[in-house]
């Protein structure tokens, strides 16, 4: 047992030191949320999901595409077949080339994927200054603490401190690298009208919508925890059985 | 001590086997299950299962005429039937046939046949208004379908199967 | 059990197979009943197997995740995310794979640290030794390679950074870079052929560890005690004695990996993968993945960029020369009071290159990453020589059963 012990001391010695530990940036560490689905147990709010995708769909489709997530995964945050197939229906996507040879507009349908706002990146950065609104399906795996970092982000504007040399142009953000950011403060008080009542508050429709985009980023992880707890459970059962049928075999050694 | 314990584990030969072969048993279960996802990533995923369709304009196909669409990765035959090919597909409904079948039961409105474009044998492609019927012929191995796809003559089981589809309006369908 | 016409071995349809095709004696002469083992050895000798294990997860998953993948700059990192998102059980194969490559590592690294710590370079099994060490390149190359395969920023940066180490060599440097990108940066080629090559190394590997098993059993396995079996007295079949401890210790293993892959899958990976590679932006900061830090550190160390580049290939090229650079009769650390401290002080140096390789290189960490690199090859080039002279080790057990019997 005492080899175990010190097995485990180094593996965790070794992996603790690995984790990334730039945090020594300027910008403050975003602080920590606790969303429903942390820990071991942890599973996503349906409801706040689905106020998530209203401000996404709201606020944030106006410039910021989804290209990995399509309408029928919007089944995962607690909608009904028909009622994706009727929120598909309300947007046009691209389809195409028909018989003429030319690519037309279409209803949406549940197995297309969230319609771009813009046909490419260059077609993106023209329309908003230089600045590349980026796609947003996996925005909360590609930053560190990604939906705290997104949170702090959406409530993180502020009035820049004196002498701080603003760009032209751009906004002043205690969360942002450099604290310059492109993108105006996305969020004010009652931008949506959310259907179950809920008040959204700045601090409420960014904290939606970044459990919406983690939901987005790894939409398997309530079946990954769930299936982790079954593997678990099982490989202790059988570790000790393992531990119980050596400790028979080598008795009669001793 | 070693001698003691040796004779310990001689006397107790069941009990040490039971925990051995539980342990052993466990293990094969868990093996067992560990294989699963890697047999299941095999099978379709779930973009290609949700149901995809595909519209068809009519308009544009005269009596006679025939297209073929694309539809999840296979040929959809979509036919314009003349008045000679519909009466002969219904006088053919009392036929002996090898998969019987009315030529009302294939067709929502008569003069359009909108069927699957693969050979029920071993999946080839028939040729068009060929072969002993006046319908199909698929090249491969000889099979014979009538002017309603159904299986005459040749190795092919099966008529050529009607996918789902439905008319949107009286020149535009939808498959799928 | 040891015989050849009982038990197992009497039933027809075994005899049948055998008498055609020496399966099952095969077997049973590698990881059987007829493979005698010393019998004391720790825990610390699971790590052979676990590292086969993980060799052997990391082909199975390697294979299914390839039905799957696109090898090509447009649809690699698309074609990520349809195995994380719509393949079944996609997620599930995906993290097995990128967890399970930190997992072979943590189990190689421990086995080596073993083989250092207990002396099972020496004699007889040198040959042993270098056919691991030639396991551990062909697993760098296979590591670094797959990383750059879901096409992400440290992909990209990743493939740039590391081929260009080769731009360091004089007058063929750059002429051997533009043939391994095949053309004038990483893109669509590089990614084709390290592809090609991701797939190829680990069969090369399971005929490399056939070599090193192979060797193994030529002396049979070191053991705590590091001296020689002297008769049966000191000796168990493998079977069922160690093939049940590696059981066991295969249970805590897959708990340990089980940990990371359904609650942590990324901890070990870097954020910026999940952003597409893009040729225009480096990210700010550029690291390898944890198992490479080390050596990533010692090329930061060198201000020189040829200096940098031949001292990072140094520090794994003079494992080969340990056997001699050791000059100690005695092989387990455990009867040389000054190798033992040593011991523990290199470990320490690896760990503060680690964590030298993971910091931006300035400051401390550059002092620190600076300091265990000189330790790191100070200990090999100086202190081993020295220290086989000078040190008096402790009196050695007269045989394996001696303590035992003492007791």
């Amino acid at each position: 047992m005492k080899m175990t012990t010190m097995r485990a001391i180094l593996a965790a010695l070794t992996l603790g030191l690995a984790a990334p530990a730039f945090a020594a940036g300027e910008q403050p560490a975003p602080p920590a949320v606790k969303w429903s689905f942390n820990g071991p147990f942890g599973t996503f709010d349906r409801a706040e999901l689905q106020r998530g995708y209203q401000v996404y769909k709201e606020v944030c489709a106006a410039c910021h595409a989804m290209k990995y997530v399509a309408f029928r995964n919007l089944r995962d945050l607690g909608f009904s077949e028909a009622e994706v197939k009727a929120l598909a229906a309300t947007f046009q996507v691209n389809d195409g080339p028909n018989d003429a040879g030319e690519m037309f507009q279409r209803a949406g349908q549940p197995q297309d994927k969230f319609p771009s706002p813009f046909p490419n990146e260059k077609a993106a950065r023209a329309s908003n200054g230089g600045a590349y609104p980026l796609d947003l399906s996996l925005i909360a795996k590609a930053r560190a603490q990604g939906p705290d970092y997104i949170k702090a982000l959406l409530t993180g504007y502020k009035p820049a401190p004196a002498g701080f040399a603003l760009g032209e142009g751009l906004q002043y953000n205690e969360y942002f690298a450099g604290h310059q950011i492109a993108m105006p403060q996305p969020l004010n008080d009652d931008q949506v009208t959310y259907a179950d009542g809920t008040k959204a508050s700045v601090e409420q429709m960014a904290h939606d919508v970044s459990a919406f985009l983690m939901w987005a980023a790894e939409p398997k992880l309530e079946d990954r925890k769930r299936m982790g707890l079954k593997v678990m459970i099982f490989l202790i059962v059988l570790t000790g059985l393992f531990f119980a049928a050596k400790k028979r075999i080598w008795r009669k050694l001793h | 001590m070693a001698g003691t314990a040796t004779q310990k584990a001689g006397t107790e030969p069941t009990r040490r086997d039971f925990i051995v072969v539980a342990a052993g048993a466990f293990g094969a279960v868990g093996a067992a299950a560990a294989v699963w996802p890697f047999i299941h990533q095999m099978n379709p995923s779930a973009d290609v299962l949700a149901l995809s369709s595909t519209e068809v304009d009519l308009s544009q196909i005269a009596a006679g005429q025939s297209v073929t669409i694309l539809w999840r990765g296979k040929p959809v035959f979509v036919r314009h039937r003349t008045e000679a090919e519909i009466e002969l597909a219904r006088k053919d409904d009392t036929a002996a046939l090898p998969d019987p079948q009315k030529d009302a039961d294939r067709v929502k409105k008569p003069e359009w046949l909108v069927m699957m474009g693969v050979c029920t044998h071993l999946g080839c492609v028939p040729l068009g208004q060929k072969g002993d019927f006046g319908g199909w012929f698929c090249p491969c191995h000889g099979s014979h379908y009538d002017t309603s796809g159904r299986i005459r003559k040749g190795p092919a089981p099966l008529n050529l199967p009607v996918p789902d589809y439905a008319f949107l309006n009286d020149t535009r369908i939808r498959i799928g | 059990m040891a015989d050849n016409n009982s038990g197992f071995f009497a039933n027809p349809l075994v005899k049948w197979i055998e008498y055609r095709l020496p399966v099952f004696s095969t077997l049973d002469h590698m990881v059987g009943s007829q493979y005698p083992t010393p019998k004391n050895l720790s825990y610390w000798w699971n790590f052979g197997s676990l590292a086969g294990l993980c060799l052997v997860i990391q082909i199975l998953t390697g294979i299914v995740l390839v039905m799957h993948y696109t090898p090509h700059t447009a649809m690699a990192f698309d074609s990520v995310e349809h195995i994380m998102r719509d393949v079944n059980y996609g997620w599930l194969l995906r993290y097995m794979h990128a967890n399970g490559a930190s997992m072979f590592f943590i189990a190689v690294y421990i086995h080596i640290f073993r083989g250092m710590y207990y002396g099972s370079y020496k004699a007889p099994r040198e040959i042993l030794w270098w056919l691991g060490l030639i396991i551990f390149l062909l697993m760098m190359a296979t590591a670094f390679m797959g990383y750059v395969l879901p096409w992400g920023q440290m992909s990209f940066w990743g493939a740039t950074v590391i081929t260009n180490l080769f731009s360091a060599i004089p007058l063929v440097g750059e002429p051997i870079v533009t043939w391994l990108w095949g053309g004038f940066a990483v893109d669509n080629p590089t990614l084709n052929r390290f592809f090609s090559l991701h797939y190829l190394l680990p069969f090369v590997i399971v005929g490399i560890v056939i070599l090193h098993v192979l060797a193994l059993h030529q002396h049979g396995s070191n053991n705590p005690l590091g001296i020689d079996t002297k008769g049966p007295q000191d000796r168990i079949p493998f079977h069922p004695y160690y093939t049940i401890k590696d059981a066991f210790g295969v249970g805590v293993f897959l708990i340990f990996f089980s940990f990371f892959l359904f609650y942590a899958p990324n901890y070990l990976g870097h954020p910026d993968n999940y952003i597409p590679a893009n040729p225009l932006v480096t990210p700010e900061h550029i690291v390898p993945e944890w198992y490479f830090l080390p050596f990533y550190a010692i090329l930061r160390s060198v201000p020189d960029k040829l200096g940098g580049v031949l001292l990072m290939f140094g520090a794994i090229l003079i494992l080969f020369v340990l056997p001699w650079l050791d000059t100690s009769k005695v092989r387990s650390a455990k009867f040389r009071p000054i190798y033992k401290q040593l011991f523990w002080v290199f470990l320490i140096a690896c760990i503060g290159l680690t964590y030298a390789g993971g910091q931006p290189p300035e400051g401390l960490a550059l002092v620190i990453g600076r300091a265990c690199t000189i330790y790191y090859f100070a200990h090999f080039i100086i202190l081993l020589p020295l220290v086989g002279w000078f040190e008096k080790p402790l009196k050695l057990p007269a045989s394996i059963s001696e303590p035992v019997l003492k007791a």
